[in-house]
């Protein structure tokens, strides 16, 4: 048993209220249920009997698939509810919504929604254990763990580790989140990408911000590229999309001033050949698909903490 | 009718006094009592208070508001006149509308109703509304509150036209494409919140044209809820060289900051946006050093079913009318003084849209507040008379609440 110094927290909304002990449980105890998930039988009974609902206001297939393999694989009953945040509006409030859903006895709830906060929303109008799932540009707690966890599977430790996340900043929940993250665990974290996609006020302690991805990647052991939305060039944004490859695609030629052996992480889906080459993707530095598989084990190891109680 | 208030102090006396009232107008101090006789408790009397933006949502929006009850929130806010803003369903553009709210705000009985009107139809910021016509009507003052005003020719026009006919048009300045998106004050809280941020620049740069397009035209100018130190420099700075334009401020702006939203609670999401605490106490400046003209609430109800949804979806608006001035007494009633304080909500605002300073003199006409300037109590929004039933405040312990308002000699609030 670890002792916590912080009182439970009975949400994973973003890291506040969190102490790193605590998250660094959550990613010790993701060791074993990746075990989980090499067993003949994929399965564990931990959650039987309660339910949970996964709330997707925004449309992501990937992480609603990762958390309710994670939620099945612990024998939890998976209910989902999808609606466009749009139509929501046009009666019913988001605390109809949780509210309807809370009364069906749902035991905790996974939201994603394109508004930054909407997640505490939730938590607030439910009143269930709620886990972030992506809240417009705010946060993505369990990306943020997954990522340092592929990091630590790397290393062994994230103290003293260069973590360098290129691309869209401004609109990017996973880098807030990583960068709260990574620091927390020791980690050094440089933010970088064009300007007018890089707001100056994300810089603090062991947070740097360049606009220069060679400067950027110099001694990172670790290199995320961010997904780029191409309507960011139609916003004005971006001068054009030839451009920003040249300046901020994780490549093999920009990988050459990392550490050696650094490796390539990606929150996917990929423009392949826009923010990361197709050979860096797919090439012996990319953790891109390990990404994948911790990610289900993080999301287990979340659900057990917030569920079921101990780390 | 003859209504005779007993026991009620003049600002800054400890004498208790009687009013007398009759007729609708204020007939005398200290005479015999005759007719129905107000014991007002040992309160302060003052003139009742003045507003000069309040969004009474009738006709159209209903739901969230109309006229008996916004202005019955007025009243027991302790006003006695309200200007009610344009960008109703449809829009107040039309001389017919003009004078059918104003009928039927005084068989209400609550507080008087002044309405603006929109300085361009529709509130598009195209084509000028039928200014003079919309005069004759009633209408008080011009202005596309609500939306901003882009296109500075169309402003200019409209500025030129409303100075021929003696009135004052207020601007809702901020830059839309500076703004863009933002739902908050840009800075260190909205990149941490990851909302989008609408920059302090958007404001002073409307400011600042504005300002050049009064200067142009020698027309009134008055720029609506001022939140950022810089534009208020601006303003401070035209003011010094004789640019005829006024301001006003929100009770919001000066007691919340962008802090408020660290909870991602939409009630906190107005427009302009709360700011920092930087702004709020440079504004707090402004009243003090007479470059704030008038304090004005923006009072903006909305149903609670919107407030509830998220950072992005849920409209701008606080309402506020009901705790605007024991609010600010409470708040600052110390650094800023009751005279200067009552100032603010009344013959300041008088002034900007060139109105006779209210007295409470034996003659004029009977419109009057009595404020309880000691009694602490809980803001309570249950207890609105407003049909928004929310508020920031909620719970707040609150002095120089409204025991008593009276429109025109008659009763319109008593609490
Ligand atoms: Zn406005």
């Amino acid at each position: 048993m670890t002792a916590f110094s912080d009182t439970r927290p009975r949400h994973l909304l973003d890291f506040q209220g969190w102490s790193t002990e605590r998250l660094t449980a959550i990613l010790d105890n993701a060791d074993t249920m990746l075990s989980v998930l090499d067993r003949p039988v994929r399965k564990v009974p931990a959650l039987q009997g309660l339910t949970v609902c996964t709330v997707f206001f925004e449309n992501s297939t990937r992480t609603r698939i990762s958390f309710e393999l994670a939620a099945r694989r612990m024998s939890a009953d998976v209910v989902s509810f999808a609606a466009s945040s749009s139509s929501l509006s046009k009666g019913e409030s988001l605390r109809d919504t949780i509210e309807t859903l809370t009364a069906y006895k749902v035991d905790a709830f996974i939201v994603r929604h394109e508004a930054s906060g909407a997640a505490h929303r939730v938590a607030q109008f439910s009143g269930k254990p709620t886990i972030n799932a992506g809240d417009g540009r705010r946060a993505h707690p369990t990306q943020a763990l997954l990522d340092a966890y592929t990091i630590r599977q790397e290393y062994g430790d994230l103290a003293g580790r260069n973590v360098t996340i290129i691309g869209d900043v401004r609109h990017s929940r996973v880098a807030r989140s990583n960068t709260e993250l990574l620091t927390r665990l020791g980690a050094n974290v440089t933010l970088c990408g064009p300007a007018t996609l890089l707001p100056r006020d994300l810089a603090g302690e062991r947070v740097t911000l360049t606009t220069d991805a060679r400067t950027a990647v110099k001694g990172a052991h670790t290199v995320m590229a961010l997904r780029l939305q191409t309507e960011r060039m139609d916003a004005g944004y971006l001068g054009s999309l030839p451009e920003y490859i040249q300046g901020y695609q994780v490549n093999e030629a920009l990988m050459e001033h990392a550490e050696p052996g650094a490796i390539v992480l990606h929150p996917g889906p990929m423009n392949r050949d826009l923010e990361i080459s197709a050979d860096t993707a797919d090439g012996p530095r990319s953790r891109i698909l390990k990404q994948v598989e911790n990610g289900q084990a993080v999301r287990m190891s979340v659900l057990y903490h917030l569920l079921v109680g101990r780390a | 009718m003859t209504i005779t208030i007993t026991n009620i102090r003049r600002p800054n006396s400890d004498t208790p006094e009687t009013l007398t009232i009759e007729n609708g107008l204020i007939k005398g101090w200290n005479l015999p009592a005759e007719g129905e006789t107000i014991d007002g408790n040992g309160a302060t009397v003052a003139p009742a208070l003045l507003e000069l933006h309040a969004h009474l949502r009738e006709p159209g929006q209903e739901v969230k508001e109309d006229l008996a009850s916004g202005l019955a929130a007025a009243a027991a806010g302790g006003y006695g006149t309200v200007v009610c803003m344009p960008n109703t369903s449809p829009v107040i553009d039309d001389p017919a509308l003009v004078r059918a709210l104003i009928e039927k705000a005084d068989a209400l009985g609550f507080a008087r109703l002044k309405p603006s009107a929109a300085l361009t139809k529709g509130q598009q910021g195209k084509q000028l509304a039928e200014l003079s016509l919309l005069r004759e009507a009633g209408a008080v003052m011009f202005t596309d509150d609500g939306r901003t005003n882009e296109d500075a020719r169309v402003l200019r026009l409209g500025l030129e036209y409303a100075h021929s006919l003696g009135m004052v048009v207020s601007v809702h300045a901020e830059d839309a494409t500076l703004r863009a998106d933002g739902v908050m004050n840009e800075g260190a809280v909205s990149e941490a919140l990851g909302l989008p941020g609408n920059p302090a620049a958007a404001e002073a740069a409307r400011v600042a044209r504005d300002i050049e397009i009064a200067a142009l035209t020698g027309a009134r100018l008055h720029v609506q809820h001022l939140s950022t130190a810089r534009a208020l420099d601006l303003v401070r700075d035209a003011k010094a060289r004789g640019v005829p334009v006024t301001c006003e401020v929100c009770p919001h702006h000066l007691t919340l900051t962008d802090e408020a939203l660290r909870g991602f609670d939409p009630m906190f999401k107005v427009a302009p946006p709360l700011r920092t605490q930087v702004d709020a106490e440079h504004l707090l400046a402004g009243l003090l050093d007479g470059s704030v003209d008038c304090l004005a609430t923006d009072h903006a109800p909305h149903t609670r079913a919107e407030k509830e949804q998220d950072m992005l979806h849920a409209p701008f608006g606080i309402p506020s009318i009901e705790v605007a001035f024991p609010l600010m007494w409470t708040q600052f009633g110390e650094v800023l003084g009751l005279e200067r304080l009552l100032h603010l909500f009344t013959g300041g605002a008088a002034r900007v849209m060139g109105w006779p300073e209210p007295t409470l003199d034996a003659g004029q006409p009977a419109d009057l507040v009595l404020l309880d300037l000691d009694t602490a109590r809980p803001v309570t929004p249950a207890e609105f008379r407003s049909k928004a039933k929310f508020s920031p405040w909620a719970g707040q312990e609150l002095r120089g609440w409204p025991t008593l308002t009276v429109v025109g000699g008659r009763v319109a609030y008593r609490r």
